[in-house]
């Protein structure tokens, strides 16, 4: 059976985008059939990000609007056979979407592949519900950081309210995992930044993984290659982790903690 | 963490201030989330009967809606502030 997972935070610029690209890759590179859909209609960015930005001939809403069939949109990566990419529109609106449309896209795709991956806008409006309404499975990113941890909850609040699992009420609600992204353990251990087992009290839902701040990330996405490719970017591990995970593998948290110091480091901080 | 850092450091660490910050408000829009449409109308109108009679700060007032089993119990704090007239008396029986 086809899963669909969301990824949604509430708050931009938490990693949203960066979490699909690397999910969706490494889904597939486990032979999952993925296809990973763009729902910020207006800000395309995962194409960006996924490195095939030049290929976009349709897009989500072409499609939606019966301009160009599925097969036509659908861009296939060129790194893994099992991974396609479905692009948002970048001159249309988010009115764009319509429940009902996006349900006969999904209904389609479930028809083909294993995992359907869905970008969710930031906000609380329109957009971002279009993006959670039809999910199983919801990856919920938050920084260590107050209006991240603050939104995600209010992103919470509308996953068990207003998706379509809470409207008809008779199924599972959506299986909801917590993502802390941005992780500073440096910074946590002199008490500058919220920690893991803080964010997760505060929000109270299972942790599915910590990636750590890294410099490889914004490398990745200047070159177009999810993170994940990169074995010796530590969050390129983090998130192999976070996909073994989600298949129901036990990992342990990695790169969690503080690299250890010499003695004169740990003395001045450097 | 340096010791140097520790010497150092006189305040509370913000990462605690975040979180306890964060529990507070947390707790407020979930009573006001989980709660019936016009819990947040009636708090507001709860506030200016008070703040007619004691001058008191918005976040020295506290309303909560419990359940507990079949009844819903709400919980009004108040902290006055100490050693103050009331603003007015005129109004109290
Ligand atoms: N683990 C990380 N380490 C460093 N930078 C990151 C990390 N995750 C995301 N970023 C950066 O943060 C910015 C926002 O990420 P993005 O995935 O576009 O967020 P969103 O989709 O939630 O708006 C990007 O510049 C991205 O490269
Ligand atoms: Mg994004």
């Amino acid at each position: 059976m086809a899963k669909v997972i969301v990824v949604t935070s509430g708050k931009g610029g938490v990693g949203k985008t960066t979490t699909c690209a690397n999910i969706a890759t490494g889904l597939a590179q486990r032979e999952k059939k993925t296809v990973v859909i763009d729902f910020d209609i207006g800000l395309r960015n995962l194409d960006l990000v996924m490195g095939c930005e030049r290929r976009v001939v349709y897009d989500f809403v072409n499609v939606l609007q019966g301009e160009a069939s599925l097969k036509q949109a659908l861009i296939r990566d060129k790194r893994s056979d099992n991974l396609y990419v479905l692009p948002a529109s970048q001159t249309r609106d988010k009115d764009a979407l319509t429940q009902e449309g996006v349900g006969k896209v999904l209904d389609e795709l479930k028809e083909s592949f294993d995992f359907i991956v869905c970008d969710s806008p930031a906000g609380i409006e329109r957009g971002a519900v279009m993006a959670l309404y039809y999910a199983d499975e919801a990856v919920v990113v938050t920084n260590p950081e107050v209006s991240s941890v603050r939104d995600s909850d209010r992103i919470l609040g509308i996953l068990a309210a207003k998706s379509r699992r809470a409207e008809q009420g008779e199924e599972e609600p959506i299986k909801e995992h917590l993502l802390i992204t941005r992780y500073s353990p440096r910074r946590v251990s002199i008490g500058e930044m919220l920690s893991i087992s803080d964010v997760q009290e505060l929000l109270g839902i299972p942790l599915i993984g910590v990636i750590p701040e890294s410099e490889s990330v914004l490398q990745a996405s200047n070159s177009g290659i999810p993170v994940i490719h990169n074995e010796k970017s530590i969050s390129g591990q983090a998130y192999t982790d976070v996909v073994a995970r989600f298949l129901g593998e036990n990992k342990p948290m990695r790169f969690v903690d503080e690299e250890k110091k010499s003695l004169l480091s740990r003395l001045f901080g450097t | 963490m340096s010791i140097l850092d520790y010497l150092l450091r006189r305040q509370k660490r913000s990462a605690a201030v975040a979180k306890d910050r964060l529990q507070i408000i947390l707790a407020r829009e979930h009573s006001d989330r989980d709660g019936p449409d016009y819990l947040p109308a009636m708090k507001r109108e709860l506030l200016e009967v008070v703040s007619r009679y004691v001058e008191v700060d918005l976040d020295k007032i506290q309303v909560n809606l419990d359940r507990d089993g079949d009844c819903e119990i709400l919980e009004l704090n108040i902290m006055l502030p100490e050693g103050e007239e009331p603003i007015k008396h005129a109004a109290a029986q």
